[in-house]
C-alpha cells in the first residue's frame, strides 16, 4: 500500500501542476485524472465512474483568475484509485460513497493550498522587485521556476497526504455490511445532475438562444434515458 | 483606453522593420506560453509570465541578451499583468514584435495596460465559459451512451487540446503579425461569435448528456429508478438556479454525501 501511496502523490503532483502552472492541457479534470487514478489500482472503469460524478460537480467551478475554486488535479487521482481499491474488495456503491465526497474535501483542501501558493509567489516577486525593475533574466525565470516546483510540491504534498488517509479507509469501508447502500449511487447521480445541470444554466443562460437549444437536448436525453433503461 | 494608445501622440516613433522572428525563438517562445502562469500571484498576476515568454524574443535587440535595450524591455514586460492565460499568446506575439521595431516604451506600457481587459474577457468567455464545458458534456454524453474510458478520457483531451494550443498558436501569430495593431485580431468571428455558438452548442450537449449519464450511473435498476432520479436532478437543479450566487451545488453534495456515508454506515451498526 505504500507503494500506492507514493505513486498517487508522484501522479497528483503532475495532475495538480496541470491546474494552473502548467500547461493547463486540463488532464487535471475529474473524467481524465480519477479514470488514471482508477486504472493505477487495476479498474478503470470504476476510476471512470468516480471521475464523471465528480466532473458534474466540477462544471459548478470554473478556473477564472483571481477567483478561489477547487483544485481537482491532486484530488481526483486519489478519489478514483479509492473508488476503485474498495470496488475491489468490496461494494462499489459503497466505495464511490466515500471516495466523491472525500474527493470533493480534498478538491476543496487543494483550492485553499493555491491560495496559500499565490500569497507564497506575491511574497517571493515582493522580495525580488528590484531585480526585476533591472530586467533580470535570471530573477525572471527563477520565479518562474520557483512558483512551479512550489506548485509541484503543493500538490503532490496534498495527494499524498489524501491517499494515505483514503486507501485504508476505502478498505474498511467498502467490506462493511450496509443494507442502505443500494440507494448510493441514485443519490449520488442525482445530486452530480442537479449540480451540472443548475451550473449548465448558469453558464449559458445569458446567450441568446441557449434557452431552447438546451430544452431540445434534455428532451432528446430524457427519451433516450427512458428508452434505454426499460 | 483604446488598444492603438498612442497611435497618433507626440511619441510617435520609428518603427525599424523587422524580419521574421526565428523558428528556434518562436518554438522557445511557444513552450514558454504553456507555463505563463507559473509564478501567478495576487500582486504581478501573470506579470513575470509575460516577461518570461516574451524574453526569447528580446534577445534579438540591439546589443543582444543582457544589453541594455534587453533588460529595459524585459523590465517593462515583467510588470502587471493579466489576461485569460491561452489568449496572453496575442499579447506576447504583439509585445515582442513592438519591442523589436522599437516602439517607445511609454507607448508599449500603455498598450500593455490597455490589453489586460479584452484579452480576460474575451478568454474567460470563450474557454472557461465555452470551450471546456463544451468538451466537458460532450464527454459526458459519451460516457452516457456507453463508451469505454479510454475512449473518454482521449475524446476530451484530444478535442479540448486540438482549441486550447492552436488558440495559444493562433494568437501568437495574430499578435506577431499585427503588433500594436492586434485589437483587429480580437475581432475576428472566432473570438466575437465562438463564445456564443460553443454556448449553444454546450446547451444542447448538456440537455442530452446530464439524463443519459445519470441513466447510466444508476443502470440496471430500472426505469422506475431512473426516473425518480432524473426528477430529483431536475428538482434539485431548479432550486440550485433559484438560489444562484447564494448557494454552491458542490458544497451541498459535499455534506450531503459524508451525512449519507455516515448514515449508511450506522444503520448497520
Amino acid at each position: 500500500m505504500i507503494a500506492d501511496v507514493l505513486v498517487l502523490g508522484l501522479v497528483g503532483a503532475i495532475l495538480g501542476l496541470d491546474m494552473v502552472s502548467f500547461p493547463q492541457a486540463q488532464i487535471s479534470r475529474p473524467i481524465v485524472s480519477a479514470t488514471l487514478g482508477g486504472a493505477f489500482m487495476g479498474d478503470a472503469g470504476v476510476g471512470l465512474l468516480c471521475g464523471v460524478l465528480l466532473e458534474l460537480f466540477a462544471h459548478e467551478t470554473l478556473p477564472f483568475g483571481a477567483s478561489r475554486y477547487p483544485e481537482w488535479g491532486s484530488s481526483s487521482p486519489v478519489a478514483g484509485a479509492a473508488a476503485a481499491i474498495g470496488a475491489s474488495v468490496g461494494s462499489v456503491s459503497m466505495a464511490l460513497l466515500f471516495a466523491v465526497p472525500f474527493g470533493l474535501l480534498t478538491a476543496s483542501a487543494g483550492g485553499w493550498s493555491m491560495v496559500q501558493l499565490r500569497h507564497l509567489n506575491a511574497r517571493l516577486a515582493r522580495r525580488r522587485l528590484e531585480a526585476l525593475a533591472r530586467g533580470s533574466a535570471r530573477t525572471v525565470a527563477g520565479l518562474q521556476v520557483a512558483g512551479a516546483t512550489a506548485d509541484l510540491a503543493r500538490a503532490g504534498g496534498i495527494a499524498l497526504l489524501a491517499a494515505t488517509i483514503a486507501l485504508p479507509l476505502v478498505r474498511w469501508i467498502a467490506v462493511q455490511p450496509a443494507p442502505l447502500a443500494p440507494y448510493a449511487m441514485p443519490m449520488l447521480a442525482s445530486l452530480g445532475g442537479a449540480v451540472a445541470g443548475g451550473a449548465a444554466w448558469k453558464m449559458f443562460h445569458s446567450t441568446a438562444g441557449t434557452r431552447w437549444f438546451g430544452l431540445a437536448g434534455l428532451a432528446i436525453g430524457i427519451a433516450i434515458a427512458l428508452v434505454r433503461s426499460r | 483606453m483604446s488598444l492603438s494608445a498612442g497611435a497618433t501622440g507626440p511619441d510617435q516613433p520609428a518603427v525599424t522593420a523587422i524580419p521574421a522572428l526565428p523558428h528556434r525563438t518562436r518554438l522557445a517562445i511557444i513552450s514558454r506560453l504553456f507555463a505563463v502562469q507559473a509564478s501567478w500571484n495576487y500582486e504581478i498576476l501573470i506579470g513575470t509570465g509575460i516577461g518570461f515568454c516574451v524574453e526569447p524574443a528580446l534577445r534579438l535587440l540591439p546589443g543582444g541578451a543582457g544589453g541594455e535595450a534587453y533588460r529595459a524591455a524585459l523590465a517593462r514586460q515583467s510588470q502587471y499583468f493579466n489576461a485569460h492565460p491561452y489568449l496572453s499568446s496575442f499579447a506576447v506575439g504583439a509585445l515582442a514584435k513592438a519591442e523589436l521595431e522599437g516602439q517607445p516604451a511609454a507607448r508599449i506600457e500603455r498598450f500593455r495596460t490597455a490589453l489586460c481587459g479584452p484579452l480576460g474577457s474575451v478568454g474567460d468567455r470563450l474557454v472557461w465559459v465555452g470551450l471546456l464545458p463544451t468538451c466537458s458534456f460532450g464527454t459526458l454524453l459519451l460516457f452516457g451512451a456507453g463508451a469505454s474510458p479510454l475512449t473518454c478520457v482521449l475524446a476530451f483531451l484530444l478535442l479540448y487540446n486540438a482549441g486550447h494550443v492552436v488558440l495559444r498558436l493562433w494568437g501568437l501569430q495574430m499578435g506577431w503579425e499585427r503588433g500594436l495593431s492586434v485589437a483587429a485580431a480580437l475581432g475576428h468571428p472566432i473570438l466575437r461569435e465562438g463564445p456564443v455558438w460553443l454556448a449553444r452548442v454546450g446547451t444542447l450537449l448538456a440537455g442530452v448528456a446530464v439524463p443519459l449519464t445519470v441513466a447510466r450511473l444508476v443502470g440496471g435498476t430500472g426505469i422506475a429508478t431512473s426516473g425518480i432520479t432524473l426528477l430529483i436532478a431536475a428538482a434539485g437543479a431548479s432550486t440550485l438556479v433559484l438560489f444562484h450566487g447564494r448557494v454552491e451545488g458542490w458544497r451541498l453534495a459535499l455534506i450531503a454525501g459524508s451525512a449519507a456515508l455516515v448514515l449508511f454506515l450506522l444503520r448497520h451498526a
